[in-house]
């Protein structure tokens, strides 16, 4: 494999603190991310890698510290400006439209692509029509990308967990983001669920060039996956470095990885 | 051109004559995409010139693995055009015994269809030494990719198209000088025992075969069919390639394959093969629908059925009906008989074959009793498929017909099968050895199935000769028969017989996952995996029931009565091809199951009721692991023959 370049520093978080009430959430925790890398969060339960990520795309807004996207430095993000720069995101528990088929949940992740309004829609004529057609195209490359042609129909709360993750993940790359958050992509997956999805991801950020953050516990698919690793306990920043560092810094190994992981 | 005796030639032909008609689909990002005969032939030019330009020559092996699609079955046509012979592969295989194939047909050019099967040539690349490049059809993934031994399908047909500026004549020479002699295609057998055999076909094998099958069913250019079966079999390559270039009619591939049952019901073919563990899938799916479903509509469909069972096959084999009878058909046919069909896709199906293993007589009453004609027939990689087939109008479940047009069959004393026709192959590659065992010096084969001929000339097949054994009191041992009559049961999915050399007949039983957890799902019982659910007391007495069952037919039998089952066990794994358990196209293989579980088969044969087992499996990815379990063996009854006759 040939050796991975990467660009500018596309996202960086400058001493953030956050606090509810009396909990401290995140306490001065700094890390950046360059373009077309693949960062890891890692810490143990309750160490603020979701809180880290929803400060990120602005669903939380931390007391101190700035967000710097694309060159814009924020006090906070808002998770529509998040969205609209090309923030998209997965959840840790799946939040879809369960009604709703995979084609439907992922036509959602254009919502913000669509120029027109919703009249134009609902009559669903000319120019909107021709719209619908368009977007319509993209997600069924999306649909293909992720190989679930054959669940296109399907109501999601119908599917397993697995492949809501992946339709999940289709929603979020829908958005044709420039960086993209994943919250434990393969919580609750099989051994097989979890390959595909680390090909994806994988097939993600090497076609699309996309950058991704994302939050995992399987240190297996962490190590295997990620340029660099940050590792958060109780709201600060352990340590961050290549995954090699990362294991063997003895802080990690104490606090949370118990042994050298090999 | 004069003759049309080769399949580029068929193909130049066609797309003059069907230019306009659509020669392949495929449904690509949600839509139904098609290519036109002349369409098809332009590909195909390029693709040609393209492989001439990377030096291709006559003679040379053209590897092709993947799942259909269009430009795979390209890729045959483009290596026939140059005189070189297309090599397809399982695209399921794992990367052993792809190189096995590779190496064995000293492969120079392989054509894949994505990253997965890229990285599973490139595994073995150190082992094939004659192989020289890589081409792929999705570029998906490839990007990293070592360039030097891989190029896109597109690139290939750049190629093409720079040299065929220059000789534009090129490749209609290339074809002119291919005659009907002349090698056509190599088809691996999955043999159910020892390394895969090459099996080499010629043009006229092929396309004679295709010609008179064609004009026994009356097959034309409208037909529809879907190819979704692997390209390396040898059904597919006779029903959506040769008999395609033939009739002129269009074969389309599904979208992927966890597709297939949707675009089924899309496409609605005309003519449909598929083998008797898909047809049985199919009923297994609708018989849970129906018992989930509200009461009056189960009322409904078990009333119809009844009528359909009653009169529906007379009435699709052209029998005298009764008035009221057909009108009743007549409503079950708009109510039930009409959705369940267009559910399952096969609306439109004017023809469909299932062959390669026995299917439930049950089973097939159920889709004759629709009206949907299915029929059997006996095939073989080395006779082009074709060596029985059931006429319509005179269809049996436990038969496979009368010779197919143009073959010649008969019995040895031994009981074994034997046939000759212009289909029979020209030899296994390289195995001089196995094509003289195999195939006598006037041209007959022997197919190694036992069988006889009944009173009205059609063909009856009990099971592989060399399986046929027999039991230490002297009574006939027919493994196969024994498995097929408890596969029938919709809750056992595989079973294996032993009892060849030994006292009594003991069975592994197999459950089906999907019909077995749904009961379960509906009983309340839960479980987490295919292990647990098969350790079940409650799956066991149900499996014990049906054994119990078939140990009352086969006493009913006086041939089989001596083997009815004494013991049997419920495998704590499904077993699996990437195990080597079973061939690609599912076939048992008893020898190397014999071996793995040689413990369990003791321990049926001692007076234990548990037993301890440990096994090695192998995951999708090639990866190994291990499972172990606690089997339980139980007994069963078995029954006097004198018993049951008054």
């Amino acid at each position: 494999m040939a050796k991975r370049r990467f660009g500018e520093v596309l996202l960086k978080v400058d001493n953030v603190s956050l606090s509810f009430g009396g909990v401290k959430a995140l306490e001065d925790v700094s890390f950046d991310t360059r373009e077309h890398e693949i960062r890891a969060i890692i810490g143990p339960n309750g160490a603020g890698k979701s809180s880290m990520l929803n400060v990120i795309n602005g669903f939380y807004h931390p007391q101190q510290g700035t967000i710097t996207f694309k060159g814009k430095t924020r006090k906070q993000m808002r998770t529509h400006d998040a969205a609209a720069q090309g923030i998209a995101r997965t959840f840790q528990n799946i939040a879809l439209f369960k009604g709703m088929t995979t084609l439907d949940n992922i036509m959602t992740g254009r919502n913000l692509k669509m120029k027109k309004n919703f009249l134009w829609q609902a009559l669903y004529l000319g120019p909107a029509c021709r719209e619908e057609l368009e977007h319509r195209d993209f997600v069924e490359r999306v649909i293909d990308f992720l190989e679930i042609q054959a669940i296109r129909k399907t109501p999601v709360g119908r599917l397993p967990y697995g492949l809501q993750k992946r339709v999940e993940l289709g929603r979020a790359l829908a958005a044709e983001p420039d960086l993209l958050l994943l919250d434990e992509p393969m919580a609750g997956m099989n051994a097989e669920e979890k390959e595909d999805m680390c090909r994806f991801i994988i097939d993600v950020n090497d076609e699309f060039g996309t950058t991704i953050v994302l939050i995992e516990h399987d240190m297996g698919v962490v190590m295997d996956l990620s340029d660099r690793v940050a590792v958060l306990d109780y709201g600060k920043l352990l340590a961050d470095g290549s995954p090699d560092e990362v294991r063997r810094d003895k802080a990690v190994v104490d606090a949370y990885l118990g042994t050298v992981h090999d | 051109m004069a003759e049309l005796d080769t399949f580029p030639k068929l193909l130049v032909d066609r797309a003059e004559r069907y230019a306009e008609r659509p020669a392949n689909r495929e449904k690509e990002f949600g839509i139904w995409q098609s290519w036109t005969w002349s369409e098809v032939a332009r590909e195909v030019e390029l693709l040609a010139c393209g492989l001439k330009a990377m030096g291709f020559q006559r003679g040379d092996k053209l590897g092709i693995i993947g799942d259909n699609r269009p430009r795979l079955y390209w890729s045959m046509a483009a290596a026939q055009s140059l005189g070189g012979v297309p090599v397809p592969t399982y695209q399921d295989a794992v990367a052993e015994e792809m190189q096995y194939v590779l190496e064995h047909a000293g492969v120079r050019f392989v054509v894949v269809e994505n990253q997965e099967q890229v990285d599973k040539v490139l595994e073995v690349t150190d082992r094939c030494p004659q192989l020289e490049q890589i081409i792929y059809d999705e570029v998906r993934g490839m990007r990293e990719y070592d360039r030097k031994r891989l190029s896109s399908y597109e690139t290939v047909q750049e190629r093409g198209r720079q040299l065929l500026a220059r000789t534009p004549q090129l490749w209609r020479e290339e074809i002119a000088q291919g005659s009907g002699s002349d090698d056509a295609i190599i088809l691996y057998t999955s043999g159910t025992t020892g390394r895969p055999k090459g099996v080499v076909l010629t043009h006229d094998n092929v396309l004679i075969t295709a010609v008179n099958s064609i004009e026994f069913e009356g097959l034309h250019k409208d037909e529809e069919t879907l190819a979704y079966l692997p390209m390396a079999w040898v059904g597919d390559h006779i029903f959506s390639y040769a008999q395609a270039y033939v009739a002129g009619f269009c074969v389309s591939c599904p979208e992927s394959a966890s597709t297939v049952m949707t675009d089924l019901r899309e496409i609605g073919p005309t003519y449909f093969f598929a083998p008797p563990a898909i047809f049985e899938n199919l009923l297994t799916n609708v018989m849970i629908r129906i018992e989930d479903a509200a009461k009056l509509k189960q009322k409904l469909f078990r009333y119809f059925m009844d009528v359909a069972k009653r009169v529906g096959i007379r009435i699709l084999d052209g029998e005298k009906v009764s008035f009221s009878d057909r009108l009743l058909y007549a409503i079950g046919d708009l109510c039930v008989y009409g959705p369940l069909k267009n559910t399952l896709g096969l609306s439109r199906v004017r023809l469909a074959y299932t062959a390669g293993e026995a299917i439930g007589p049950e089973i097939f009453d159920f889709y004759r009793s629709l009206g949907i004609n299915v029929k059997q027939l006996l095939g073989q990689t080395e006779a082009s498929v074709f060596i029985t087939i059931q006429r319509d109008g005179a269809v049996r479940p436990d038969t496979v017909g009368p010779p197919a047009p143009g073959v010649e069959v008969r019995i040895e004393e031994d009981g074994e099968v034997m046939y000759r026709s212009p289909g029979v192959f020209k030899e296994y590659y390289k195995n001089p050895e196995a094509t003289a065992e195999t195939k006598t010096p006037d041209g007959w084969v022997h197919t190694g199935d036992a069988g006889f001929f009944d009173d009205e000339g059609h063909l009856r097949v009990i099971d592989r000769a060399k399986d046929v054994g027999k039991l230490n009191n002297g009574a006939m041992f027919a493994p196969k028969y024994i498995e097929n009559k408890l596969k029938f049961f919709p809750y056992i999915k595989e079973a294996v017989a032993f009892g060849n050399g030994r006292d009594h007949t003991t069975v592994f039983i197999n459950i089906d996952l999907e019909a077995v957890g749904n009961w379960a799902e509906r009983n309340g019982i839960p479980y987490a995996s295919y292990q647990e659910l098969a350790a079940r007391p409650e799956v066991s007495d149900m499996v014990l029931e049906s054994i119990e069952t078939v140990n009352r037919d086969l006493a009913a039998d006086r041939h089989l009565a001596a083997s009815q089952i004494k013991r049997f066990l419920i495998l704590h794994k499904e077993l699996d091809a990437d195990d080597g358990e079973l061939t690609r196209t599912r076939k048992v293989r008893r020898r190397i199951i014999a071996d793995r579980y040689g413990v369990l088969i003791e321990a049926l044969y001692s007076t234990r009721d548990v037993c301890h087992v440990d096994t090695e499996v192998t995951f999708e990815d090639g990866r190994k692991g291990k499972i172990s379990a606690d089997l339980k063996l139980r007994d069963t009854q078995t029954f006097q023959p004198a018993a049951l006759a008054n």
